[in-house]
């Protein structure tokens, strides 16, 4: 059995040494890579395992409780850079500096730290790869959902030990949030806001007492120096269980924005339309890029409010328009073209997807669209036709 | 150049040369900094950057009812619209040093170029710009001349000092080695080192591309000069740009310096002291002294101690004052963030950036709109300045005192009114004046309505001057030194800030009528903004009238309406999109000011179309092939949402049946289509009192509707078989509403309709001649139609041609604004139409 394996079963604690001790020797960290790659997806600190050795070996500056990584190092994980031995880091997150900057910050200052965004902006992606790099470990992660109970964030019973042996904490289930803090790691939990309120208000003794209160045995767990928690939350969500006033007073937030440029984000779409399309056996043609181009210009100006050349106001809709699903609409156009049109991406290909994608509120959206059809899209040069396949799909 | 560095190298020490204390304006480090020095040399005389002929203003500077930001203002005599600013803030260093020297009895002496010779230049080379100082330009850097552009290129002294230190933000450079220094003991040390490092870079770039610094140089050494002649050299402290520090400390002769300044133009200049504001101090306004922060510098001047503490306190009782739950543990934890950023950013103190962050992380949970009201309101700042009754007048005042001579139009306190024909030159100009003024808010004349005559050409006016006019004067001196450019700046401030879109549309009539073609495309903006994001159809559909009928204004008076047209045709486009939907589920009040609505818009969409037609060949909805009509295509979609709204299943009654009569009136409906359309209205499936509502919307609202009944019996036979059936409940309920529909009509008309019910016209079922419109014969009485030919004719200018061929019935389809009525009824007018004029087109 390789060291990342048990990394990933066992307990955390192995969790952090073992990145340590694979760090001065090549071949050790190779195999392991091998190992994990066999795994569909491998954690963070195992697929850059080689990165994080590299950035701690180099790492001079004065690093917080049981960090792994000083604050400037984890930013450079982040952001990617060279190293002074020529080792090249990664950027994993492409974006503005500012943004990973106060986030690593805030973990350095025992706040927990809140990312907010719409759906698509890499909030779970930083998440991951910030508790990767300052304790090692990605794992110890609370997936919220509407039915997240009590013990997924504080402890459970084991209930064979509890009968035979009574309470005792052999009995107790650790929640990977109290194993965290009992050896002040990261923990983290995702769609913090899909979770029901009142095992949300869980949290806030936590966070704000650093301990967690175990009344059956009478015990606490307090937390260890080092522990801190990172909680993704889904923008459009607001509303749907806000956090309380007392719990959101102990985060401090970061809004992770959408691609800045037009650029950019085209080039994402392309990229990735481009990964899908080949495992579906999809051509995408010269013309298919200006097709890209308009998708992602006509989610932008919605999603913004504004043209692209800043002249014309637009109304925003409901729908959240990430560059996920602008993916997601060129991919069905490009299969569209493949099996019933010419096989090359056309409007009419992604005309009813964007229509799909614009309007999720029938009434309201529906407004919206056809105000951005005849105020934007029917000026603007090398547009009819678009602006044809939308009038009839929108009929 | 290499004299930089061996001429008076100690520029601090009090032995040798005069006090060389290089600023960057604007910096609130510097102002404390020179305020040390000051203190710690006690010069008996100061020289400051800026224009010599303020020398007589500096007293009052020290005066109580000044109060900064203010501004030195120089102006051509004769040209107001030429100026120069030189704007001053609380923590601006010559400020800070001219209040040191005038509470102290201390000479103050401007040593700049002097303005005389600024504005020539500015008039010769247009397009001289404005940086001439590092960092930020302002009283020092070449002045902000109104008529200077940005564009040349320059190196930027503070971008190459920062890039050399690893910085990628001058700013950001500055704050960290400069403003976020703690005082050391040595008030001269700061001072030395940036007069070394200035020397350095000028050794490199020489003037940089600032070519007209040479010549202020060359007059500041003179005026060092002649100052240490008096004054003795070590009593003389000079407050400048550090980018001129070394450029004073060169060893130059006084003939080469004088042989420079030879020949220069020079125009006759006035100076003053105006208010001045923070936001105009900000970059992004126009004579911007470029500087981002203001409200934060001020902070940072103002603040005894803990400065990043008091500030974040400050923000959290702004957001507290917008009802944000904000604690002190959130200050508490915002600096904390601040200062753990500006660690691990590696500054000395959280700057700017660090506090922002932290406000947005902490205070503001992540979100951007609370962050911009802090920006608004703190960093940048609502301050306004405030300058003393004594100083000299402003420009405006004089501008506006030329124009009053120049017009004629005296300003008297008693009462009298003028009228004025816009015709006339002098008269038009007088009707600009007066429409300017009230924008600035200067109400010296009230409009009146005109007595007689109604044409748009002529206007009334109530003229009165009274005393606190001349305040009002003085106080728009803000916005600009002519009344022209004033007006302009207060329209486009006042767009900015207008509450509703009709406020707006407001403006851009008194833009119009005021002439002023600058400030319409920024109202204009701000209108189409606002129109695109209202969401509620009737703001836009009150709004477009107003528009199309300052287009008409603008027709008038020959201005170009070409950006209102764009405008308002885009709100055309918003209103047909969301007037549907807007018009479903009404209640009655609801549905009864949609209907007033529906009306303004179809006569502004008619005007509008013609307007377009007139106005450009081929608009842009040229390109729409359903168009019947040339040009826009506004009029045939806006029938098609009349169509839908018809047709809607949830729509009013009485919005239902106002929509089908336009629709009839504008002969787009088929031939029965009105009948059928009525019919479906009134079957008994719908509700009575919804039906009444349909008959008002239709026939209802003056005397046209009457005679619609009169004329269609079919119509009529409609309405009294529907009525007939209407049972004895529903008849009471829907009573006050036949009642209302009916009482308006012309006795005349009530009259005729009752003999015609009572001679029972209904014959509802009975199919209608084979040819006519119901209520008139099967077939065309030729001898009398001919009748009417020739003078028809006439009126139409025809001449004789309407004669040639018989006139035929044709379906009136798609008629123009004015085909309708007796050219439509008649459908004669197939002969004629190419000749005329494109209004007949239609009718074709």
């Amino acid at each position: 059995m390789s060291v990342s394996v048990e990394n990933a079963g066992s307990a955390g604690s192995a969790g952090p040494a073992a990145v340590a001790a694979q760090a001065p020797d090549a071949p050790g960290g190779t195999e392991a890579a091998e190992e994990t790659a066999q795994a569909l997806r491998p954690h963070a600190e195992d697929a850059f395992a080689a990165e994080l050795a590299a950035l701690a070996a180099h790492d001079d500056r004065p690093r917080p409780a049981r960090w792994l990584l000083s604050p400037w190092a984890v930013a450079t994980y982040l952001l990617g850079g060279t190293l002074p031995d020529g080792t090249v880091i990664t950027p994993k997150y492409v974006g503005p500096r500012r943004i990973v900057e106060v986030a690593v910050t805030t973990l350095a200052t025992d706040r927990a730290l809140l990312l907010l965004g719409v759906p698509g902006t890499a909030k779970t992606w930083v998440s991951e790869h910030l508790a990767a790099a300052v304790s090692g470990d990605s794992t110890l992660l609370v997936q919220g959902t509407a039915g997240t109970p009590e013990e997924a964030i504080r402890y459970g019973w084991n209930y064979a030990q509890l009968l035979a042996h009574g309470p005792s904490r052999d009995a107790l289930v650790p929640s990977p949030v109290m194993r965290a803090m009992s050896e002040g790691m990261t923990a983290r939990v995702e769609e913090l806001t899909r979770i029901p309120a009142d095992v949300q208000d869980t949290l806030i003794t936590i966070l704000s007492e650093k301990t967690l209160p175990i009344p059956e045995l009478g015990q606490e767990v307090q937390a260890v120096r080092g522990f801190n928690l990172i909680a993704t939350a889904n923008d459009r969500d607001r509303g749907v269980n806000d956090l309380s006033s007392a719990l959101r007073r102990r985060f401090n937030t970061v809004v992770l924005p959408l691609p800045e440029s037009a650029d950019a984000e085209v080039d994402i779409v392309s990229r990735r339309v481009d990964q899908i399309g080949r495992s579906l056996d999809l051509p995408a043609g010269p013309e298919g890029i200006d097709e890209i181009r308009r998708v992602v210009t006509v989610f932008r100006e919605l999603r913004a409010g504004v043209t692209a050349d800043g002249r014309t106001k637009v109304k925003s809709p409901s729908g959240t328009l990430s560059t996920a699903e602008a993916i997601s609409v060129v991919t069905n156009g490009l299969a569209l073209a493949a099996h019933f049109g010419d096989g090359v991406l056309r409007p009419g290909d992604v005309a009813a997807g964007i229509l799909g994608a614009v309007v999720r509120d029938p009434a309201a959206d529906r407004v919206i669209w056809q105000e951005y059809l005849e105020a934007v899209v029917r000026e603007r040069d090398g547009w009819k036709d678009f602006y044809r396949a939308c009038r009839e799909v929108s009929a | 150049m290499t004299a930089a560095t061996r001429g008076t190298a100690g520029a601090g020490s009090r032995t040798e040369g005069p006090l060389l204390l290089g600023v960057r304006h604007h910096g609130p480090g510097s102002a404390r900094a020179v305020r040390a020095a000051l203190d710690a040399a006690q010069p008996r005389v100061l020289l400051v950057e800026g224009p010599p002929e303020a020398d007589g203003l500096v007293e009052l500077a020290a005066e109580d009812g000044m109060r900064p930001p203010v501004a030195l203002l120089a102006h051509v005599v004769d040209e107001p619209g030429r100026s120069a600013f030189w704007p001053l803030a609380e923590f601006s260093p010559e400020w800070v040093a001219i209040r040191w020297a005038v509470r102290r009895g201390v000479p103050v002496r401007f040593m700049d170029l002097p303005a005389a010779h600024t504005l020539a230049l500015g008039r010769e080379e247009p397009g001289d710009g404005t940086e001439a100082a590092p960092g930020a330009p302002g009283l020092a850097g070449a002045p902000e001349s109104a008529e200077a552009a940005e564009g040349s290129v320059r190196i930027d002294p503070l971008g190459a000092l920062a890039e050399a230190a690893g910085y990628d933000d001058p700013e950001r450079w500055w704050e960290d080695v400069v403003e976020h220094r703690a005082g050391g003991d040595d008030a001269y040390a700061p001072f030395e080192a940036l007069g070394d490092a200035m020397g350095a870079l000028r050794e490199t770039y020489g003037s940089g591309g600032h070519d007209r610094d040479l010549l202020r140089e060359a007059y500041m050494r003179l005026q060092v000069r002649a100052a240490q002649r008096e004054f003795g050299a070590a009593d003389v402290a000079v407050v400048c740009g550090a980018w001129h520090v070394p450029a004073l400390r060169q060893k130059t002769s006084v003939s080469a310096d004088r042989a420079l300044l030879k020949g220069l133009p020079k125009v006759k200049v006035d100076m003053t002291w105006v208010p001045w504001t923070h936001r105009r101090l900000s970059r992004h306004s126009g004579y911007g002294a470029g500087i981002d922060s203001p409200g934060w510098y001020g902070h940072l001047f103002g603040a005894p101690d803990r400065p990043v503490e008091r500030w974040l306190t400050k923000v959290a009782r702004l957001l507290r004052e917008e009802d944000r739950i904000v604690s002190s543990a959130h200050v508490i934890e915002a600096v904390r963030l601040a200062d753990t950023l500006a660690v691990m950013r590696g500054r000395p103190l959280p700057g700017l950036t660090e506090t922002m962050d932290a406000v947005r992380a902490v205070l503001c949970e992540g979100s951007d709109v609370p962050l911009a009201l802090v920006h608004d309101r703190l960093v940048v700042g609502d301050v306004l300045g405030e300058v003393p009754e004594s100083a000299p007048a402003v420009p405006l005042q004089r501008d506006l005192t030329r124009a009053q001579r120049r017009l004629r139009l005296k300003p008297e306190a008693l009462e009298r009114e003028v009228e004025l024909d816009l015709r006339k030159d002098t008269d038009a100009a007088r009707s600009r004046l007066l429409h300017r003024l009230r924008l600035l808010g200067v109400a010296w004349g009230e409009p009146v309505a005109s007595r007689g005559s109604t044409g748009t050409f002529r206007e009334t006016w109530r003229l009165r001057w009274e005393p606190e006019l001349s305040v009002r004067v003085a106080e728009a001196g803000v916005w600009g030194t002519t009344v022209l450019g004033a007006a302009t700046a207060k329209a486009a401030a006042d767009a900015a800030e207008a509450p509703a879109l009709a406020d707006v549309t407001a403006l851009a009539e008194r833009c119009l009528l005021a002439e002023l073609p600058e400030a319409l495309p920024v109202v204009m903006r701000v209108l189409a903004d606002r129109a695109a994001l209202d969401a509620d159809v009737g703001h836009l559909a009150q709004a477009l009238p107003a528009l199309v009928r300052s287009m008409r204004y603008g027709d008038v008076r020959g201005t170009d309406t070409g950006a209102l047209g764009e405008v308002a045709r885009g709100l055309a486009e918003r209103v047909f999109v969301g007037l549907p939907p807007a018009c479903a589920g009404l209640d009655a009040d609801a549905a009864a000011a949609m209907r007033g609505h529906i009306d303004a818009v179809h006569v502004a969409v008619g005007l509008l179309g013609d307007l377009s037609v007139r106005g450009e060949g081929d608009g842009p909805g040229g390109a729409d092939p359903d168009d019947g009509d040339t040009g826009w295509g506004g009029r045939s979609r806006w029938a098609r949402v009349l169509r839908g709204l018809v047709e809607g299943e949830r729509v009013a009654g009485a919005v239902r049946g106002r929509c089908a009569r336009l629709l009839m009136d504008d002969g787009s409906l088929e031939e029965g289509e009105a009948a059928r359309f009525m019919r479906l209205a009134l079957s008994p499936g719908t509700e009575p009192a919804e039906a009444a509502a349909w008959i008002e919307g239709f026939v209802g609202g003056g005397a046209g509707g009457g005679m619609l009944l009169v004329h269609d019996e079919r119509l009529l036979g409609l309405v009294d078989q529907w009525l007939t059936r209407v049972s004895g409940d529903a008849f009471v309920d829907v009573l006050p509403l036949l009642r209302r529909t009916f009482a308006a009509y012309e006795p005349g008309v009530r009259r005729t309709l009752g003999e015609l019910v009572r001679r029972g016209p209904g014959r509802p079922g009975a199919a209608p001649s084979a040819s006519g419109t119901p209520g008139f014969a099967a077939d065309l009485d030729r001898d009398r139609a001919d009748a009417v030919l020739p003078m028809l004719g006439l009126l139409l200018g025809l001449g004789d041609h309407l004669a040639d061929g018989p006139a035929e019935k044709s379906g009136a389809g798609g008629a123009g604004p004015t085909g309708r009525g007796a050219a439509g009824q008649d459908g004669a007018v197939d002969g004629g139409a190419g000749r005329n004029g494109n209004w007949l087109v239609g009718a074709a």
